[in-house]
């Protein structure tokens, strides 16, 4: 109580000085009332200035006392320079937020502890190795069978759990006709249980749940999807939906923040790992295994049972490769496990983005490292004005400590203010970069939450901040000698000395910034203009299942129907879009010889795709109507150089597995969905493929490539969804893009690392500028005398300006030749963000250098502009 | 904050027992009674009657109010309170156990 009177005391601390003071004096009055001499009561009385200074002392808390006057004192002064103060609190505060916002995109994305029970005893397993294709790898995938045989093995140690990758797709609750797109992830039935979650309604999936393929089909739904879809529903217990071709019913909700162990997907609901077709599939790796370790387990005697089991799984699985070439064989067995901590979960999105976002928050540290320079140098130059206040401060008994609390109070106000609008900035930027991870099928959501995580960062930022931008100039400022001070002779090198060496700096990581931007454009800009191959304009990619394989030619007459819709060029069947992925691989060989190391990567189309995708043909023809696969084939130019030395290969046959094909066209080469990675051999097989007894195969799942006539594809997109609904052939569109954004969606972070870096360049390059803009004006208006008694004595303009800048210049120079050092240096580590472009490029070190050059000019116009228009009668008279 | 010596110790005390006596008094009442009941033995120095008042008012032994004399003056008048009240009894046998063992000190030798 009392402690919260003195606080209370300090605030309104003018009243309390006018109750003492009153108090006093109504005494005295009293005194006088009762007959006493007035001249005697206040003598008797003695000094009242002490006596009431020192109730003063008694009522509050002296020092907090003294910070409320600083305070008031330093607040007064910022509103004296209105302009200085709002540009250094909007430079702080834009870096401030930056990096506030990076730092929660990091913990949401890489740090945050999952909302489990123990989450520091969670690691992933992966497999260290080499792909199919030699190249050094990190594999998370892992077959279910695998996964139950290492489960068994460490059953004391550990508890191993099996987590789909999340998957968004098609279910049902009513009918077919209303599909909804939900997050579902398989999982281990006995997860909830080792992570520790309650259920918010009715009841988890147990081991119990887990046992047999196919036979539990029972769902959890997360709590946020609750809330979302069934608006907390307490009757949802018990409904039932279809996915794929099960019913599943709704067993329970989970309570708490958790949403699945993948930061960046938000799982809606949790089925058991068993209803996944492929769980008693050797050959299938569908799932990430995590490990919840019992305290107090040896973690590499854990590793190594794992990997012994694992590896005598995969020896008996490949006595089975029989196509595989003993090469590739050796190298997929000779794979160590790995233990990878994951108390912040796994997901494709810390491996995608771990390394941009890193260099994302060191750009930015950069930024607020330059205006924090920025602030320091108006400080410094401020304290210069304020030499004899100091003096005066000292001169009448303030203590060094004292003067260092007045400077640092204003740097802390400044750091302050700079922390709330810098607060406001990354509550909005933050979920903003995110909506900018979004490719369109699977759009990123992300649990941003405010906490005391970045509360906390946020403070510590402040105050780190404050420190580096006011504590030198407070240092130098309480370290005033008065008596030189009030004589105005203070050493005005040693100031000018400071800013150089923060000129400096800011222009190093000013040019660091630049140089690293510029390595992210070019490969944003290389990367998207890599040639395609094939024409992605006005292309409209249809998505469509089939609840039941349906033979081909039914999928022949759909595409049929959609010809006859106005507005449409052209239309073509494939497995899957363009660029297309790794979805089918296989050895090829030739000449009936055992295949080789090299894998092919297969598309099936039908006649007319290569035409409708505007792709080239080098040699050969276009699938006729009746062809099959296996039969013919058309391939790429990389595969006819891999296999046949470039020479034309029509009319030659190759071999995949049973079966062989001859070869009837040669089409230009595509780019893989990896823009970075080269062109793989590919083969195109006819749409219709024969079973082994010569009937069709049905086929679940395929995709509609439709050329518009328009410019944009969309405009048809409804109607060619009525066309196919309404077909009455059994097929559904269940997602329609245009190939655009799927070309786009390639290049997601690229082009965010280019958007992101290059604003930060700009908001760098606009610091040093003004950083430099403001040294340079301080050191005309300090050598105004010198350079009024050069102007009298008949100096050129040529060498006052030269006089002004020399010595900055050199400086910025030193600064850039350092950001280049820090560049070369530091690039390495982030150069597989990169494509096709060094950082030993001319080029690249080139640009930022003549930017700079070309700012540091600029800054230097107005101060030598006024410098040499110094009036030498005006200054000397001033003097 | 001042040294709690003995001098300010009985200071204490005093005011405490002539509130408790006498509540609602302000400052110049207080020094006066103190002068006046010591049979004007006893005078407190003016300016240290505040600071001590102050301190027993921050430490929660005694509160204050201000009230308006006919004059039209305002003055702060004192009063105990509980703590205050405890803290005055704990004050008297203290200074009685000290008066008692200097008296036995003063007759013995």
């Amino acid at each position: 109580m009392s402690v919260w009177s003195r606080i209370v005391n300090v605030i309104r601390s003018d009243r309390l000085s006018r109750e003492i003071d009153e108090e006093i004096q109504s005494h005295i009055q009293e005194a006088i009332e009762q007959g006493r001499d007035p001249s005697e009561a206040r003598r008797a009385f003695g000094n009242t200035l002490r006596k009431s200074e020192e109730s003063r002392r008694i009522k509050l808390i002296p020092w907090l006392d003294g910070l409320r006057s600083d305070a008031t004192f330093g607040w007064r002064r910022l509103r004296k320079n209105k302009v200085t103060t709002a540009a250094a609190i909007l430079s702080l505060a834009l870096a401030i937020g930056a990096c506030t916002s990076a730092f929660r995109l990091i913990d949401a994305i890489l740090l945050r502890p999952l909302p489990v029970k123990t989450p520091e005893l969670l690691y992933g397993l992966a497999r260290n190795g080499a792909g199919p294709d030699g190249t050094p790898r990190l594999d998370d995938g892992w077959e279910y069978p695998d996964f139950a045989l290492m489960r068994a093995a460490v059953k004391d140690q550990a508890e191993l759990i099996a987590v789909s990758h999340a998957e968004r797709v098609d279910l049902t609750y009513q009918s077919d006709a209303e599909m909804e797109k939900a997050y579902v992830q398989y999982v281990s039935g006995w997860m909830f249980d080792t992570f520790g979650i309650k259920p918010a309604l009715g009841r988890l999936l147990s081991e119990d749940d887990d046992l047999e393929p196919g036979k539990h089909a029972y769902a959890v739904l997360s709590y946020d999807y609750w809330t979302r879809r069934f608006a907390k529903d307490p009757k949802v217990v018990g409904r039932t939906f279809t996915l794929g071709k099960d019913v599943y019913e709704i067993i329970g909700v989970t309570d708490g923040p958790f949403t699945g162990t993948e930061p960046g997907t938000v799982v809606d609901v949790y089925v058991p790992s068993m209803m996944n077709p492929f769980a008693v599939i050797d050959n299938a790796t569908w799932h990430r295994t995590l490990a919840m370790l019992k305290p107090g387990a040896p973690i590499e005697h854990l590793r190594a049972k794992l990997n012994a089991t694992s590896r005598a799984f995969e020896e008996e699985r490949a006595k089975g490769f029989k196509e595989m070439p003993k090469a590739s064989i050796d190298r997929f067995l000779d794979q160590t496990l790995v233990l990878e901590p994951a108390a912040a979960g796994a997901s494709g999105l810390q491996t995608e983005y771990r390394r941009s976002l890193w260099a994302l928050a060191v750009l930015v540290a950069l930024v607020l490292l330059i205006a924090c320079a920025n602030v320091a140098n108006l400080m410094t130059a401020q304290a210069a004005s304020r030499a004899r206040e100091m003096a005066l401060r000292v001169s009448i008994g303030a203590g060094r400590w004292r003067l260092l609390q007045l400077v640092l109070i204003e740097s802390a106000l400044l750091a302050g203010f700079a922390s709330a609008i810098g607060a406001l900035f990354a509550w909005w930027s933050a979920p903003f970069v995110v909506s900018r991870i979004n490719p369109p099928e699977y759009p990123v959501r992300l649990i941003l939450s405010a906490d005391w995580r970045v509360v906390g960062f946020g403070l510590a930022l402040t105050f780190i901040v404050m420190l580096l931008f006011g504590l030198a100039p407070a240092l130098r400022a309480s370290a005033v000698n008065p008596i030189s001070a009030l004589k105005g002779g203070e050493d005005p090198h040693s100031r000018r000395r400071l800013m150089h060496a923060l000129i400096a700096a800011q222009v190093a990581f000013c040019f660091l910034v630049l140089f690293v931007a510029g390595l992210f454009v070019t490969t944003f800009e290389r990367l998207s203009n890599r040639p395609l191959g094939f024409t992605p304009d006005r292309l409209l990619v249809l998505n469509t299942v089939a609840q039941r394989g349906l033979s081909p030619v039914v999928w022949d007459q759909a595409a049929d129907r959609l010809r006859t819709v106005a507005g449409v060029e052209k239309v073509a069947l494939a497995d899957g879009p363009l660029p297309h992925g790794s979805g089918q691989i296989g050895f090829i060989s030739i000449n009936d010889q055992p295949p080789g190391p090299v894998l092919a990567s297969f598309l099936s189309v039908t006649p007319g795709w290569v035409d409708t995708m505007q792709i080239r043909f080098v040699a050969g023809r276009d699938f006729r109507p009746d062809d099959t696969s296996p039969g013919v084939a058309i391939v790429n130019e990389t595969f006819v150089k891999q296999f046949f030395d470039g020479i034309n290969p029509i009319g030659k046959t190759f071999g995949r597995g049973r079966g062989s094909s001859e070869i009837v066209g040669v089409v230009n080469d595509l780019p893989p969905d990896d823009l970075r990675k080269p062109t793989r051999p590919v083969v195109y097989r006819p749409f219709h493929s024969l079973n082994l007894d010569g009937s069709l195969r049905p086929v679940n799942e395929e995709t509609f490539m439709v050329r518009t006539t328009a410019a944009d594809p969309r405009v048809v997109a409804t109607a060619l969804r009525q066309e196919i609904e309404q077909s009455g052939l059994g097929l559904r569109v269940a997602n329609i893009t245009t190939q655009i954004e799927i070309i786009q969606s390639l290049t997601v972070r690229e082009r965010l690392l280019a958007i992101l870096a290059s604003f930060f360049a700009v908001v760098a390059l606009v610091l040093a500028g003004v950083g430099l803009y403001g040294v340079l004006h301080y050191s005309v208006l300090q050598r105004r005398r010198e350079i009024g008694i050069r102007i009298a004595l008949g100096a050129r303009i040529g060498d006052i300006a030269s006089r002004v800048t020399l010595s900055i210049y050199a400086m910025v120079l030193v600064g850039a030749a350092a950001g280049l050092a820090f560049g070369m240096m530091s690039t390495r580590y982030v150069d597989s963000l990169f494509y096709e472009v060094k950082s030993t490029d001319f080029g690249m070190m080139a640009i930022p250098s003549v930017t700079i050059l070309i700012v540091a000019l600029l800054a230097a116009l107005v101060p030598v502009t006024r410098a040499s228009r110094t009036d030498p009668a005006k200054t000397l008279r001033s003097e | 904050m001042p040294k709690q010596d003995s001098l300010q110790g009985s200071l204490d005390l005093l005011v405490l027992k002539i509130l408790s006596r006498r509540p609602h008094l302000h400052g110049y009442a207080i020094m006066a009674a103190i002068h006046e009941m010591s049979n004007e033995v006893l005078r407190v120095e003016e300016g240290s009657l505040y600071p001590a008042l102050h301190r027993m008012e921050e430490v929660g032994w005694i509160r204050a109010q201000w009230i308006t004399k006919e004059s039209g003056r305002r003055a702060r008048i004192y009063e105990l309170t509980a703590a205050g009240k405890k803290q005055l009894a704990a004050e008297e046998s203290r200074w009685e156990a000290v008066t008692s063992a200097v008296n036995h000190i003063l007759r013995t030798v």
